[in-house]
């Protein structure tokens, strides 16, 4: 057992540099282990020992923190690919991915991988999130690795939108100007934060070389950061949180099993899929690449990329100052604050906080489908506030009146179900937040597929 | 006796020692405010440069005879429309819609600019005849010499309104 060194002769030169690298593979003939078992000592470091065998069920988590964590490795692989045939410059960069497209080996596949990758990584941590909300697992002491999760969600989304200039083709410039044009709104700020974030007054150069810096290394610094941050957090918490039926005693733990090979091999198995379904998408369908951008031409209609089409479409019915500023804000505050609400009772674990929760959730999921498209619908055809009411500034009749009329309509929500329901305070934060969640949703959808020329509703066909 | 000094010294001793801490603790924010004074200097004159180099910002339009009474004409260069007024003035009016910064074209047929993206739309003045565009089109001074048009593209005005002020006459009005 001791150092290798000290047995001058036995080993051969290679064996004492391998022994050297990995000094615990050295044993005595009868008792070497198999020569991957540092391997299992590696994973070790990140993982613990052992795990509750409840929070292997794959219905707790659905493996979306696992394929996040896949995603962000196959997305940092194939982006340093891509730096080597990108050039960031507005007269270069079309051409650029032109030429990687037709005359790289791969460079279409490689492309491919990367985009579909980056939309569906946005798409599972935002799934994650809702994982984490609806299981509670948010309640001390996860609370602060809520807010981890948080910016780093913010993190991704901020790559994604990076992301999505850097072809320089008429969709990416025209989502990424009406984007910032709503930075404009802000008041006091806005302008100069604009200014900042385009490197002028207007889109060009300077702006792409703002989004390549952020888009290639602040924000992989961050999250590279971040990542193993969110991890230690998790184990430091006891691991994931212990899924229970409604009605079972939170102190009732179940078995613990070796994390080698329950947990390990389920992570292994998530991530084979995940990486083969994005190899069999990235085949069959390309990344899409429109006319190189032209800044004297908008195209009709201009979309903003997909997630952010439900604050698009928000922006076609209330003034921005409060679709733009104030909305966002106070939901960015209360997903914030939401972990620190004093909460009648501690509901990790279980699905939707309770039965009664899971009723309340689906009410509210129908009310938000039957009455967010009737909002919509009712707010192009007939309501008409600016003129309804003239003579008061358009802040006030297109913006602070609807703004306030729907936080008053979400307070009123909150109250109802509480009382109807006799809920505790965790199921109506649930309900609304379920309300909150289907009309984000369905705003998507609308704009998305349901808006075409001039922004005018349409049917997804026609579009 | 002898102890008391040595006491004294005891007694100093943390004192001592966490006036050096908070010193390391002051320092360090100092440097700390070095590394970000640096950063955002940096930042800073790598934008403004980048304004500088753009020094044709004065843009000659033509002899203002050229340009007929009511109509639009493009400056896709200067990324601007120099509109001359029914009454013979001229406006050169920024193309980004006030809105969200969409290019808007100008509509001979209906003598409209119409905004593609959310379809606001504005008059030969830029007044604002459909929502949701917040103000009028920005515009960009004129100086007329000679009876030459020239555009200072600079740096766009904002205005909240259209006024006859905005526009600007040949010398020699007829």
């Amino acid at each position: 057992m001791s150092s290798p060194n000290v047995k001058p002769g036995q080993p051969n030169l290679f064996q004492r540099i391998w022994y050297s690298i990995f000094p615990h593979t050295y044993k005595e003939k009868d008792e070497r282990r198999p020569y991957w078992g540092w391997l299992n000592t590696l994973v070790l470091h990140f993982r613990p020992k052992v795990v509750q065998e409840r929070t292997l069920r794959f219905s707790l988590t659905w493996g979306l923190g696992g394929m996040a964590a896949v995603l962000v490795i196959l997305l940092f692989a194939t982006g340093m690919m891509l730096k080597f045939a990108y050039q960031p410059v507005p007269d270069r960069a079309y051409e650029s991915i032109l030429h990687l497209q037709n005359d790289v080996f791969f460079g279409q596949l490689i492309r491919n991988i990367h985009h579909w990758g980056a939309n569906i990584l946005l798409i599972v941590v935002f799934l994650h999130f809702l994982r984490v909300f609806f299981t509670g697992a948010f309640h001390a002491p996860r609370q602060f690795n809520w807010i981890i999760g948080l910016t780093m969600f913010i993190l991704v989304l901020g790559s994604n939108f990076t992301g999505y200039l850097l072809p320089w083709d008429q969709l990416a410039f025209w989502a990424v100007t009406i984007c910032t044009g709503m930075l404009e709104y802000i008041p006091v700020i806005g302008e100069g934060l604009k200014q900042i974030i385009l490197g002028g007054t207007d889109l060009g150069p300077a702006t792409m070389s703002n989004f390549f810096a952020i888009h290639t290394a602040i924000i992989p610094a961050c999250l590279l950061l971040l990542l193993p941050f969110h991890f230690w957090r998790v184990r430091k918490a006891g691991g994931l949180v212990v899924p229970r039926k409604p009605d079972e005693n939170p102190a009732t733990r179940g078995e613990m099993v070796p994390t080698i090979p329950n947990l390990i091999l389920r992570e292994l198995v998530v991530a084979a899929v995940l990486i083969a379904f994005i190899m069999l998408l990235s085949v069959v369908y390309n990344a899409p690449l429109g006319a190189k951008a032209n800044p004297g031409l908008s195209p009709n209609p201009t979309k903003a990329p997909w997630y952010f089409a439900g604050l698009q479409e928000l922006l076609l019915h209330i003034h921005p100052l409060f679709a733009f500023v104030v909305m966002p804000l106070i939901i960015a505050g209360v997903l914030i604050l939401l972990p620190y609400i004093p909460y009648n009772e501690n509901t990790a674990g279980v699905w939707f906080a309770s039965h009664r929760g899971r009723r309340m959730a689906v009410v509210a999921a129908v009310v938000a489908i039957v009455f967010t498209p009737l909002f919509v619908l009712a707010d192009d055809l007939f309501f008409d506030f600016a003129a309804w009411i003239p003579g008061i500034p358009p802040v006030v009749s297109s913006g602070f009146l609807p703004a306030a009329m729907i936080l008053a309509a979400l307070c009123g929500f909150y109250v109802l179900m509480k009382r109807k329901y006799s809920a505790t305070k965790n199921e109506a934060v649930q309900a609304v937040f379920v309300l909150l969640l289907f009309a984000f949703i369905i705003m998507t959808i609308t704009t998305v597929w349901f808006r075409g020329e001039g922004m005018a509703l349409t049917w997804p066909w026609k579009v | 006796m002898n102890k008391e000094p040595n006491e004294e010294a005891a007694a100093t001793e943390p004192s001592r020692r966490s006036f050096l801490n908070k010193l390391w603790i002051g320092l360090g924010l100092v440097a700390l405010a070095e590394v970000v004074a640096v950063v955002f200097a940096f930042l800073r004159s790598n934008k403004s440069k980048a304004r500088e180099a753009d020094s044709n910002a004065m843009v000659t339009a033509g002899a203002a005879s050229k340009f007929e009474p009511n109509s639009v004409t493009a400056f896709v260069r200067g990324r601007f429309y120099l509109a001359r007024l029914e009454d013979g003035g001229f406006l050169a009016l920024s193309r980004k819609c006030t809105h969200l910064g969409c290019t808007v074209p100008w509509v001979e047929k209906e003598m409209k600019f119409a905004c593609p993206c959310h379809a606001s739309a504005f008059e030969i003045t830029g007044e604002v005849i459909s929502s949701p565009a917040p103000r009028p089109l920005d515009i960009y001074p004129i100086v007329i010499e000679n009876n030459v048009v020239k555009v200072d593209t600079s740096k766009p005005l904002k205005r909240s309104e259209f006024r006859t002020e905005q526009i600007t006459y040949p010398e020699k009005k007829v």
